[in-house]
C-alpha cells in the first residue's frame, strides 16, 4: 500500500522506546510563490532569512504572552514526552512535544536570552540556519496542534502554540507549507476551501434534496443564500461532497425541517474550516472569520449555527468573537454561534424531534472526541459540555453506545492524525503512524464489546479516519458523522405517508 | 572581620539584586504582553473565581502533573514542598525575635531537608534512566540539579553532622539587612553552602527557574472559558478593527 510500515497495534497507551530520526524524512511541500503571496508572504525564501525570522519571533513574544510564557517555563520534567500521538506512533524522538518545542527554544535562547547568548552550549542554544528552518518545517509539521501534550504539562505549556508560531516565522521567511497556504487561498477567491463556485455548490445542494425526497417521501430544503432566513448554517465544506459527511449534512438539514426552523447556507461564506489558525496567522484567520460576519449581516440571519468540524469549532466558539464580533446584531437569546449538536441535544430535550432509535440497532458506535473541541472549546454551559452533549444526542438515537478506554477520551483523547494542517497525501505516512493511538483503543472496543463504528463531529478527523483505517484493517466506512445517526433515527413529519405534503410553511 | 565576610556580604547583596530586578522584569514583561486569544485547556472554569481554584490546585498539589505521570509528581512536588519547609524555616536567621509559627515549624523543617534531597535524587535519577527525559536534558538541567543538591547536602551537614556558629550567622545576616556587615563564621561547609545560595539566586531570573512566575501567567490555565459570552480583544487586534470600519 505504501513505502513505509504500519505501526503494530499493541497495548492501549503503552509508551516506545525512543529512537532518532525515525520520521525526519517526512517532510510536506512548500508552498509555491504563487501559494503565499495571496496571504502577503514573500513568494520564497528570503535571502536575509536569519534577520528577517528573528524580527518576525521578536514581534510574536510581543503580541502572545503565551508564546513567551511557554519558551521560558519549561523545566524538562519531561511529563509530556510520552503524551503525543505522533511520539508514540513513530518513535522519532523530535515528536516528543517538548523536544518539538526545543526545535524553536534552542533558537529563541539564543538570540533572547542572556544564558543563550553567552552560553550557548550549556543551556542547548543554537543558530537559525538553513537546516533549522528544514527541520522546522518537517517537525512542526508532524504537530497537529491538538494539545493533548498541554493538558499534561504542569504549566500548561502549549506545543499547538509553539507550532502555530513556527509556521508562521516560515511563512514570514517564504518558506510556507503547500497545503495550507494554497487552500487559505480559494477561500479567500471562491469562498471555501475546495473551490467549489455557488452553481457548483447549488446544484449539489438540489441533489442532496433530491435524494433526500426519494429516501423519506419528503421535501427537504437545502437553502442556499436564501436572506431572511433565521439561521446561518456554517459548515465544513467538505460536508458538502466527501463520505461520510454528507450524511451529516443531510441529518441537519432534516433536524431544521422537523423543527420547523429556517435557515440558509452561504455561498460567500461557504466554508465553516478556518486554516488560518493552523498557520498561526492572526491576520488570515480573521480575514476568513469576517466573511462569516458579512454573510451573517448580508443574509439578514438572527443566529449563526456552525456544523461538525473541530478546529472551525475552535475558532468559532473561542476566537469568533475577538475576530469578527461584537454580534449586537443577531438574536441574543442564543449563543453565538451556536453549534449544530447543542442546537439538536435541545431540540431532543424539548420534544421536538420523532425519533426511532431502533434505525441504529445494526450500529454499535463509540465516540471519537475531537482535538479541538475537546481541549479548546466548550458545549452548552457547563464545562465539559463539549462531552457530555455529543454523547447525549447518540445516545437518544442509539441504543447500543460504547466508550473507549479512559485515558484515551475526553480531554485526554487522542488526535485521529491528521489535524492541524496535516490532512495531505504528502505527509501519509506522519497520519497513518498518528492515527495508531486512537486505533489501539478502538481495537480494543471492537473486541472486547462488538464496536461496529466509529463516530466524528470534525471533517479533518472524518476524512483523515476514511483514509488511515484500512490501513489497521477497518474498513473506510467504518468512520460515521454524528449527525448522520441522527438523521437514521430521525422521524419526519409527514414521513411513511403514501402522499407526502410538505408541512413546514416557513421553508417555502 | 575578616575579608570573607565582606566578600560574602557584598556577594548577596549582589544576588539580591539580580533576583529581585531580574524577576520583577519578567513579571512586568508577562504583565504587559497581551493574550489576544482565549485559549484555556478546557475544560476550563467559566468564572473567575473557578480560576483562581483551578491556579491553586495547579500550584500547590501540581493537578496536572498529577494526571500526567506518578513518578515525576511525586518526587517534583516531595521537593517542593520540603524546599518551601526549608525556606520557612531559614526565616529564624533573619528575624529576631524569631515568629512564633517559624519556630512551631522548626522541627519539621529540620526533616524536610531529607525530603528533599530525597525528591531531588529521584529527579535527577529519572534525567539519567528514562531514555526520553535524558534526551531532553541539556548540561544546564543536571547543573540546576546539582545546585540544589549541593545546597540541600550541604545545609544537612550542618543541621546534623558539623554545627556551625548559628549565632554567628544570624548575626551576618540581620546585620545584612541594616546594612552593617558582621563577621561570618569561616567553616568550609557555611561558606559552601552560602556560595550556592548566591549561584542560585543569581541564575533564578535567567533560566528555567522563571517557571516560578510563568505559571501564574499561562494562558492556558489562567484565562476564564466565556469567550461567547464577552468579547476578548487585546490591544493591537483592536487596531485592526479600527482600521477597517
Ligand atoms: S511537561 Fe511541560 S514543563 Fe515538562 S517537559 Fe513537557 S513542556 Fe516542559
Ligand atoms: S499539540 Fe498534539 S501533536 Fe502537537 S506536540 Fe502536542 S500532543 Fe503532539
Amino acid at each position: 500500500m505504501a513505502d513505509f510500515e504500519t505501526p503494530e497495534m499493541k497495548e492501549v497507551l503503552s509508551t516506545p522506546k525512543l529512537s532518532r530520526g525515525a520520521t525526519e524524512h517526512v517532510s510536506p511541500y512548500v508552498a509555491k510563490p504563487d501559494h503565499q503571496e495571496k496571504l502577503g508572504f514573500p513568494g520564497e525564501l528570503v535571502e536575509n532569512f536569519e534577520e528577517v525570522a528573528i524580527n518576525k519571533m521578536g514581534d510574536l513574544l510581543g503580541k502572545y504572552r503565551g508564546f513567551r510564557v511557554f519558551l521560558d517555563s519549561c523545566v524538562k520534567c519531561g511529563a509530556c514526552t510520552d503524551k503525543c500521538h505522533y511520539y508514540l506512533g513513530t518513535t522519532d524522538a523530535k515528536n516528543m512535544p517538548v523536544a518539538r518545542q526545543d526545535l524553536l527554544r534552542s533558537v529563541y535562547r539564543r538570540y533572547f536570552t542572556f544564558s543563550g547568548k553567552y552560553f550557548p552550549k550549556l543551556v542547548g542554544a543554537r543558530d537559525l540556519t538553513k537546516e533549522v528552518l528544514d527541520e522546522w518545517h518537517t517537525y512542526f509539521h508532524q504537530c497537529s496542534q491538538c494539545r493533548r501534550c498541554s493538558v499534561f504539562c504542569p504549566y500548561g505549556i502549549d506545543t499547538a502554540e509553539i507550532s502555530m508560531a513556527a509556521r508562521e516565522i516560515l511563512d514570514s521567511v517564504g518558506h510556507g507549507q503547500k497545503y495550507c497556504n494554497e487552500i487559505i487561498g480559494k477561500v479567500f477567491k471562491i469562498g471555501n476551501n475546495l473551490g467549489l463556485p455557488e452553481p457548483a455548490l447549488a446544484d449539489t445542494l438540489e441533489g442532496l434534496e433530491e435524494e433526500i425526497k426519494d429516501d423519506t417521501g419528503v421535501d427537504v430544503k437545502l437553502p442556499l443564500d436564501q436572506e431572511g432566513a433565521e439561521v446561518l448554517l456554517i459548515t465544513p465544506s467538505a460536508d458538502f461532497f466527501a463520505e461520510p459527511h454528507i450524511d451529516g449534512l443531510i441529518g441537519y438539514a432534516k433536524v431544521f425541517h422537523a423543527a420547523g426552523i429556517s435557515w440558509t447556507m452561504s455561498s460567500y461564506a461557504s466554508e465553516a474550516a478556518n486554516f488560518g489558525m493552523f498557520i498561526g496567522s492572526y491576520e488570515n484567520m480573521r480575514r476568513i472569520s469576517r466573511r462569516i460576519r458579512k454573510a451573517a449581516l448580508d443574509l439578514g440571519v438572527k443566529r449563526i449555527v456552525f456544523g461538525e468540524c473541530g478546529h472551525a469549532w475552535r475558532v468559532a466558539y473561542s476566537f469568533l468573537n475577538t475576530l469578527a464580533g461584537p454580534w449586537d446584531f443577531l438574536d441574543p437569546k442564543y449563543p453565538v454561534p451556536q453549534h449544530m449538536l447543542e442546537l439538536t441535544h435541545s431540540l431532543i430535550q424539548e420534544g421536538k424531534l420523532n425519533l426511532d432509535k431502533s434505525q441504529n440497532d445494526h450500529i454499535k458506535p463509540t465516540f471519537h472526541d475531537s482535538c479541538n473541541v475537546a481541549r479548546a472549546s466548550r458545549m452548552g454551559n457547563k464545562p465539559g459540555g463539549q462531552f457530555e452533549i455529543p454523547r447525549a444526542v447518540i445516545k437518544s438515537v442509539c441504543n447500543n453506545y460504547v466508550d473507549m478506554e479512559p485515558g484515551t477520551t475526553h480531554e485526554a483523547t487522542f488526535c485521529c492524525g491528521g489535524g492541524g494542517g496535516l490532512l495531505t497525501d504528502d505527509l501519509m505516512e506522519i497520519r497513518v503512524k498518528g492515527a495508531l493511538p486512537r486505533m489501539e483503543a478502538y481495537k480494543k472496543v471492537v473486541e472486547n464489546n462488538g464496536v461496529t463504528n466509529l463516530v466524528a463531529i470534525c471533517a479533518i478527523c472524518k476524512a483523515q479516519f476514511t483514509k488511515v483505517m484500512p490501513y489497521y484493517g477497518y474498513g473506510m466506512d467504518s468512520i460515521m458523522s454524528a449527525h448522520q445517526l441522527v438523521s437514521n433515527a430521525i422521524v419526519l413529519p409527514g414521513q411513511g405517508e403514501e402522499t407526502a405534503e410538505p408541512v413546514e410553511a416557513s421553508e417555502a | 572581620m575578616s575579608s570573607v565576610s565582606v566578600v560574602y556580604a557584598l556577594l548577596f547583596y549582589f544576588a539580591t539584586a539580580v533576583l529581585v530586578a531580574g524577576v520583577v522584569r519578567k513579571i512586568v514583561q508577562y504583565a504587559k504582553t497581551p493574550a489576544p486569544l482565549k485559549i484555556p485547556t478546557t475544560p476550563a472554569p467559566v468564572t473567575q473565581g473557578g480560576v483562581v481554584y483551578r491556579m491553586a490546585k495547579e500550584v500547590v498539589l501540581f493537578s496536572s502533573l498529577f494526571k500526567s505521570n506518578k513518578w515525576i509528581w511525586i518526587f517534583g512536588w516531595m521537593f517542593h514542598f520540603a524546599l518551601l519547609l526549608v525556606l520557612l524555616r531559614h526565616l529564624r536567621y533573619f528575624t529576631d525575635p524569631i515568629w512564633g509559627w517559624v519556630a512551631l515549624i522548626q522541627p519539621f523543617g529540620k526533616y524536610a531537608a531529607f525530603a528533599m534531597i530525597i525528591g531531588l535524587a529521584g529527579l535527577w535519577a529519572r534525567r539519567i534512566v528514562v531514555d526520553r527525559v535524558r534526551y531532553i536534558s541539556s548540561p544546564s538541567d543536571h547543573l540546576m540539579l546539582a545546585l540544589l543538591l549541593g545546597i540541600g547536602v550541604s545545609g544537612s551537614l550542618m543541621t546534623y553532622v558539623d554545627h556551625t556558629d548559628i549565632v554567628m550567622v544570624k548575626a551576618f545576616f540581620t546585620g545584612l539587612m541594616v546594612f552593617d556587615v558582621n563577621s561570618l563564621p569561616t567553616d568550609g561547609l557555611l561558606l559552601v553552602h552560602l556560595a550556592l545560595v548566591v549561584a542560585l539566586m543569581i541564575v533564578f531570573p535567567f533560566s528555567k527557574l522563571l517557571h516560578v512566575p510563568g505559571l501564574f501567567f499561562s494562558p492556558t490555565r489562567n484565562q476564564v472559558d466565556n469567550p461567547r459570552e464577552k468579547r476578548h480583544v487585546a490591544p493591537w487586534a483592536a487596531k485592526l478593527d479600527a482600521q477597517e470600519d
